[in-house]
C-alpha cells in the first residue's frame, strides 16, 4: 500500500514555489488579525501544604496570528508552547490574560453552542496519529461526525460528498475509498492527513497543530509540511505550527515565535529571525541545529542545554543563567518584548536593532 | 572537531585490526503472520576507536541489528544466519554467564530512553555500585572514586551520585547513562538514539561530549539514529539501512558529499535546511515495504524515482563504487551511471 500523495517524486522536478506572502497581515494592529492574546498567563499549582509552589508554564504572552498565515511556535520541551496550544483550544483556562478571536473576547463565551462554534473555528491536530483516531470505527466516522455536529445543514448525501472532497484536498485519494478504511489500515502519514481532514471539515479559521509531524518517519514528514502550506494557500486557513524543529518551522512558517521558559524570547518574520537572531537564546538555538548539508562545524561552546527553572521564578530574564551577555539589569528586571526591527521583536536588555552582538 | 581529525580516526580504523566483525547477519522475528526478516545479511567491520553511524527510518531494522550485536534480542527474535565476532570471540550463542562478563566491561549499551533504562527506585550511586560489584570490584573506595570520576567525566557534579533518576533532567540522565557505560572503559559503546528525547541544544552538547570522550578514551562507537544530520558531523563511516538491508555504506564525507543510492538521496532531501535558500522539498512518496510480504526485486523500487524494469525482478547485491558499498542496479558496472 503506498500513500496517495499529491507531491511529486523527490528528484528532477521542482514543486511549485510558494506564493510570496503579504507581511502586512502579521502586524498586531492590522485588520487581518485573526487571533490575538493579551498577557496570556497560565500557572500550575504543584505540591501541597508547605511544599506548595507555582509553576509558571506561560507568562505574559501577547501574540497575534493573521488570516492565512502560518505561525511557528518553537522552543524546547517545557518552554510552554504546548500549554499555549491548550489555552487557545480552551482545554485550559488562562490564569490571567485574554484571548481574542476576530476581536471577540473568549472569556465572554458561556454557552455550549458558543464554545462548540469556537472549537469549530479553532480545531486542533494532535501529535500522535496512532492514538488520536478511534480504532474501532472506519475513518469516515470521525469526519462525518464533525460534519454532523458543526454543519447540521448538510444532508446525509451532502455530508458524504463533502467528506470525499476534503479527503482529496488533504491528499487521501481516492477519497471514497479511503473513507471506508479502518485506522489500522492506514500508515502514520495517512492517519495524520485524516487528522487534518477532520479539522478542515469544520471550515476552521485557525488550525492548532501541536507537533503534527514529530511521530512520523522523516521521509513522510515533508509531505505533511507541504500539505500545511497547501491548506494555507488554497483554503486560506491560518495554522499555528508548534514544533521543536526549527528547520521545519523555517520551511513552512511565515512568522516565527521563539519561546523560552514561558516567555516569548523573540518573534518576527521567519527568515528574518533565523538570519538575524537578536535574542541570545535564538542565537544558541540556531547555532545548535544540525544541518546535513553544512560542512563539519562544531562550536566549542559549553552550554549544556539544561532546562530553565520555572517554579516560583524571581523577576529578571529567565535566560540569564545561561547567557554570556547577561548584565546587572538582567538579574532584576524581566525584559519586555520590544520591537527592534520592523515587525521583529526580542525580549532582551542587551539586544539592539543594528548591533552585531553575538552570544553564540 | 575538525574534519582532518575525523579523517585521521577513519584511517586508523582501517589499518588496525577490527574490534567487531559483523558478517552476513540475519535476524528474524516470529509473528502470527509468519517470519519477518528484520535484518537481512548485514556485514560490516568496526575498527578500534571508530565511530560508525547507522541511519534509517523506523522499522528498517537498525535497532534489531544493534540488539543482535549486543545479544539483547527479545525471545521472539533469533539470529538465523551470520556471525558477530567481538574481540575475536563469537557473540552469537554465548551463554548468559559468558555475556554477563563481557557486558559493561568490554561492551556497553546506552539505551534510547534513560528514564526507562535507569532504575527509578535506586540512586545513581547504587546503580553504579551494582554494575561494578557484578564485575568483581569489591573495594568501597575504588567504587566511590570511579563513580565520581566517570560522573565528572560527563560533566555532572559528583553530588548527583546521591540523586535518583527523577531528580535529574533528561540531558543529565542521558549523561549518567553514558557515565555508567564508561565505568570500565569498554572497547565498544553501542548507542541507540541517545539524543532523541533531548532538544537541539542539549543534543549538540551531548554529541560534542561523546566525541571528546571517545578521543580521550579511544573506544569504538556504534551510533543508531534516524537523524541523518546528527551523524553527518560526528561519525567516520555511515550505514544507511532500508527494509533490513544495507542500502549504502561508506565514509561519512563520501556518503553526504555524493550520495549514491536513490534512498539516501531522498533521505537527504527530506531535511529542510535552516540556512541557504528556501527550496521546496518533496520527501519520499510512499512508505517502507511490509517485511512479511516484501516486494520482488529491489526493496526500494516501489518508491524509487529511478526505477527500471530490471529492479522489479532482480534483487541487487552490494556494489563497490569508489569505496562505497551501494545496493542499487544503477551501479552494476561499478561506477556511477
Amino acid at each position: 500500500m503506498t500513500e496517495p500523495s499529491t507531491v511529486q517524486p523527490f528528484t528532477g522536478q521542482q514543486v511549485k514555489l510558494k506564493k510570496p506572502r503579504k507581511r502586512a497581515a502579521s502586524s498586531p494592529d492590522s485588520t487581518a488579525t485573526l487571533l490575538r492574546t493579551e498577557n496570556l498567563t497560565r500557572h500550575f499549582k504543584i505540591g501541597g501544604g508547605l511544599h506548595r509552589r507555582t509553576l509558571h508554564a506561560v507568562d505574559d504572552v501577547s501574540l497575534s496570528i493573521g488570516t492565512g498565515e502560518i505561525v511557528a511556535l518553537v522552543g524546547e520541551s517545557g518552554s510552554g508552547k504546548s500549554t499555549i496550544a491548550r489555552l487557545l483550544a480552551r482545554i485550559y483556562q488562562p490564569t490571567s490574560g485574554e484571548i481574542f478571536l476576530q476581536g471577540r473576547r473568549l472569556s465572554t463565551i458561556k454557552s455550549r453552542t458558543d464554545l462548540l462554534a469556537y472549537r469549530s473555528d479553532v480545531p486542533m491536530v494532535f501529535q500522535d496519529p496512532f492514538s488520536s483516531i478511534n480504532p474501532v470505527f472506519r475513518v469516515s466516522h470521525g469526519i462525518e461526525r464533525c460534519l454532523k455536529l458543526h454543519r447540521p445543514e448538510l444532508s446525509r448525501a451532502e455530508r458524504r460528498a463533502e467528506a470525499i472532497r476534503i479527503f482529496e484536498v488533504v491528499g487521501l485519494t481516492p477519497g471514497a475509498d479511503v473513507l471506508e478504511r479502518f485506522p489500522h489500515e492506514l500508515s502514520g502519514g495517512q492517519r495524520q492527513r485524516v487528522g487534518f481532514a477532520q479539522a478542515l471539515a469544520m471550515r476552521p479559521k485557525l488550525i492548532l497543530a501541536d507537533e503534527p509531524v514529530s511521530m512520523l518517519d522523516v521521509s513522510i514528514r515533508i509531505g505533511l509540511l507541504n500539505l500545511m502550506t497547501k491548506l494555507r494557500d488554497d483554503e486560506g486557513v491560518s495554522i499555528l505550527y508548534i514544533t521543536h524543529d526549527i528547520a521545519s518551522a523555517r520551511y513552512i512558517a511565515d512568522r516565527l515565535i521563539v519561546m523560552y521558559a514561558g516567555h516569548i524570547a523573540e518573534s518576527g518574520p521567519a527568515e528574518d529571525v533565523l538570519a538575524r537572531p537578536r535574542h541570545p537564546y535564538t542565537q544558541l538555538l540556531v547555532s545548535a541545529v544540525p544541518d546535513p548539508r553544512a560542512d563539519v562545524r562544531v562550536g566549542a561552546d559549553t552550554d549544556r542545554g539544561e532546562p530553565p527553572r520555572v517554579i516560583d521564578p524571581t523577576p529578571g530574564c529567565r535566560f540569564r543563567w545561561r547567557c554570556p551577555l547577561a548584565i546587572e539589569v538582567c538579574h532584576q528586571v524581566t525584559p519586555p518584548l520590544l520591537e527592534l526591527l520592523p515587525d521583529h521583536s526580542a525580549a532582551c536588555h542587551v539586544a539592539t536593532a543594528d548591533s552585531e552582538l553575538k552570544a553564540f | 572537531m575538525s574534519s582532518a581529525l575525523a579523517d585521521d580516526i577513519g584511517r586508523a580504523a582501517v589499518t588496525g585490526d577490527p574490534i567487531l566483525k559483523v558478517s552476513d547477519i540475519s535476524v528474524e522475528y516470529a509473528t502470527k503472520q509468519g517470519n519477518v526478516k528484520a535484518v537481512d545479511h548485514v556485514s560490516f567491520d568496526l575498527g578500534r576507536g571508530e565511530f560508525i553511524g547507522i541511519v534509517g527510518e523506523s522499522g528498517c531494522g537498525k535497532s534489531t541489528l544493534l540488539f543482535a550485536i549486543a545479544q539483547l534480542l527479545p525471545p521472539s527474535a533469533g539470529v538465523v544466519g551470520g556471525s558477530v565476532v567481538f574481540k575475536g570471540v563469537s557473540m552469537v550463542g554465548m551463554t548468559d554467564s559468558q555475556l554477563a562478563a563481557v557486558r559493561w566491561k568490554d561492551m556497553s549499551v546506552v539505551m534510547q530512553s534513560a528514564m526507562n533504562a535507569l532504575n527509578p527506585v535506586k540512586s545513581i550511586r547504587a546503580q553504579f555500585t551494582d554494575a561494578m560489584r557484578a564485575h568483581g570490584v569489591k573495594s568501597k573506595t575504588e567504587i566511590a572514586d570511579r563513580s565520581e570520576h566517570v560522573l565528572r567525566m560527563v560533566g555532572i557534579d559528583s553530588q548527583h551520585l546521591r540523586s535518583y533518576p527523577h531528580q535529574l533532567s533528561g540531558g543529565m540522565r542521558q549523561r549518567a547513562m553514558i557515565a555508567m557505560a564508561l565505568l570500565f572503559t569498554p572497547d565498544l559503546v553501542i548507542m541507540d538514539e541517545p539524543t532523541s528525547a533531548l532538544d537541539v541544544v542539549a543534543q549538540r552538547s551531548l554529541m560534542v561530549q561523546i566525541k571528546e570522550l571517545q578521543a580521550e578514551l579511544g573506544f569504538s562507537i556504534i551510533f543508531v539514529t534516524h537523524d541523518m544530520s546528527l551523524v553527518r558531523h560526528f561519525s567516520d563511516r555511515v550505514v544507511v539501512m532500508y527494509a533490513g538491508q544495507v542500502a549504502e555504506l561508506g565514509a561519512t564525507s563520501r556518503v553526504f558529499g555524493g550520495p549514491l543510492h536513490p534512498y539516501t538521496i531522498g533521505l537527504m532531501d527530506a531535511f529542510p535546511s535552516i540556512k541557504g535558500p528556501r527550496v521546496p522539498l518533496t520527501g519520499i512518496p510512499g512508505q517502507p515495504p511490509n517485511l512479511i510480504a516484501p516486494p520482488d526485486g529491489c526493496m526500494f523500487w516501489p518508491r524509487c524515482p529511478k526505477v527500471m524494469e530490471s529492479c522489479k525482478t532482480i534483487s541487487p547485491p552490494l556494489y563497490l563504487v569508489e569505496g562505497t558499498e551501494v545496493r542499487c542496479l544503477l551501479y552494476v558496472d561499478g561506477s556511477a551511471p
